[in-house]
């Protein structure tokens, strides 16, 4: 099966004044996909996201969306492409209607649409209230509504969930993932792995403006099992830890047998674990 | 011209929402009908009250709520938003620029009326008006702009607004003050309402400076536009 890239990030640099804050960043993005950015705050996500949305001009190197260089099609893309990000602003005063209405007559949707995508993010009963009024959970879920409005092929969402309640994050991954199903190829930035484990097809680790890693999370996380280890916890307490080989197949089968076995877990690191061994530093870290 | 229609709907609704700009395209008209019925002076011209509040509309009006409108855009992000929906930034200034002009010159209908003109001095009243609006509103959005946030407009707009909007009424206290008011238009849209009341003929300077401080103005705009631009 061939895969075709929608989004292609070649070999960007940027430097804002002395300071480089992105080296050389080449990947692409799979057409349908969910690809995470993972890193921490300070990392360069938001300065890459803005670079591949054509809002920052980078100091070298090119971003191209279904082949085209992005900084001639700039325009037009737009057109295609959502975004969700902190520095794009709601008229506090409107409600949350009157700011989707007027997104609605730029990309020439129809009036239903609004109320699809504001029963989508659980906002119709709110539609009416002005947005200064919401909480920052309700207006991350109206920023996605907006985001979706002109059902784009492209999404960007920069920290998506970020100081959001797990039941509204929940709501917003679940709507993301309906997403995907519909088609969209989403870039969304990130500093929580467990974001990124359930939603991306493959995570890009960022740090200090350099990719250490890319692939898709389980087969990261399984690249760096050097223990490779079984955990084992039973029924009374003790826990103990088999080579994750053969040899221990029989003692492994004796606990089963005997119904002694309350939890088993492979020692795979999680993302969180592979960034700390690759950087020094948690994903969770502010710089 | 669709975008540009959009915008304008918006800014109607947005300001409608906002007491702190409604508040000024209303003062100067609700103050000039209440102060043209209530106080009479003897010896004092017809209709007073309605030039001097019109000058003060003119100076004030137009220059602080561009300003206003334009630099909230651009501390909110909201500007970044509308650009990104393919709103082309002469879309968004026209849309913006169109409700500035046609709330303020809302009020030149209440001050025509007030002032008693009409036909052909009521048609010249409000071209006077539209001059000095169109000087005061490209003013305002070369300080909105500019600035990066609404404080930053404001402590560039106070002071403008008050030398644009006070000037004429000092300048007639003041034979220094009126030197440095020669140069300034809202000073001749003042001279030119005095000639349209008294029904003299108007001076080819008054319309000269008028001219000029357009011609500033709309440089002044370039200049912030092609500097900072929208975002």
């Amino acid at each position: 099966m061939t895969c075709e890239t929608a989004i292609g990030i070649k070999e960007i640099t940027h430097y804002f004044g002395e300071k480089k804050v992105l080296a050389g960043i080449s990947f692409s993005v799979e057409k349908g996909e969910i690809l995470g950015l993972l890193g921490p705050s300070g990392a360069g996500k938001t300065t890459l996201i803005r670079i591949v949305t054509g809002q920052l001009t980078p100091s070298t190197g090119s971003v191209s969306l279904e082949g085209n260089d992005m900084a001639l099609v700039k325009q037009e893309a737009y057109r295609r492409i959502g975004m969700m990000m902190d520095d794009l602003g709601f008229y506090e005063r409107l409600s949350c209607y009157d700011n989707l209405k007027l997104c609605a007559g730029f990309y020439e949707v129809r009036e239903e649409r609004i109320r699809e995508v504001l029963e989508q993010v659980g906002l119709y009963q709110d539609r009416k209230c002005p947005v200064q009024k919401l909480s920052k959970g309700m207006k991350s879920r109206l920023a996605l509504a907006r985001a979706v409005l002109h059902g784009p092929e492209f999404l960007f969402l920069d920290e998506p969930t970020a100081g959001l309640d797990p039941a509204t994050t929940r709501q917003i991954h679940e709507l993301i993932l309906q997403l995907q199903r519909d088609g969209a190829t989403i870039f969304l930035t990130t500093h929580n792995m467990t974001e990124a484990e359930k939603l991306c097809k493959h995570v890009a680790l960022l740090h200090e403006g350099q990719i250490v890693e890319y692939g898709a999370p389980q087969e990261i996380n399984r690249r760096y099992n050097h223990r490779n280890k079984l955990k084992i916890r039973l029924y009374g307490g003790s826990s103990l830890e088999l080579p994750n080989t053969a040899a221990s197949a029989e003692e492994v089968c004796g606990y089963l047998q005997k119904g002694q076995i309350e939890t088993i877990h492979s020692t795979e690191p999680d993302l969180e674990s592979v960034f700390l061994e690759l950087t020094g530093c948690s994903l969770q870290e502010e710089d | 011209m669709k975008n540009t229609a959009i915008i304008y709907k918006k800014q109607l609704k947005d300001t409608g929402k906002n007491m702190a700009l409604w508040i000024q395209f209303v003062m100067f008209p609700v103050m000039a009908a209440i102060m043209e019925n209530s106080i009479r002076v003897e010896n004092m011209p017809d209709h007073f009250f309605v030039g001097m509040f019109t000058v003060m509309h003119i100076g004030m009006a137009p220059l602080t709520v561009s300003a206003s409108i334009i630099s909230e855009e651009k501390e909110k992000n909201t500007l970044r938003m509308l650009l990104f929906a393919n709103v082309r930034p002469m879309e968004y200034l026209c849309g913006v620029g169109g409700f500035v002009f046609s709330a303020c010159m809302a009020g030149g209908v209440v001050f025509g009326f007030l002032g008693g003109y009409t036909g052909e001095k009521l048609f010249s009243f409000w071209l006077i008006m539209a001059a000095g609006i169109l000087a005061s509103m490209l003013l305002g959005a070369a300080v909105g702009v500019w600035s990066k946030n609404q404080i930053a407009a404001t402590a560039v707009v106070t002071p403008v607004m008050m030398v644009f909007s006070f000037l004429p009424m000092l300048a007639m206290f003041n034979g220094t003050i009126a030197k440095a008011a020669d140069f300034v238009y809202s000073q001749h849209i003042q001279l030119l309402m005095n000639s349209l009341s008294a029904g003299t003929p108007a001076e080819a300077k008054n319309v000269i400076v008028i001219a000029v401080n357009i011609t500033i103005a709309a440089a002044l705009f370039v200049i912030a536009y092609r500097r900072r631009g929208l975002t």
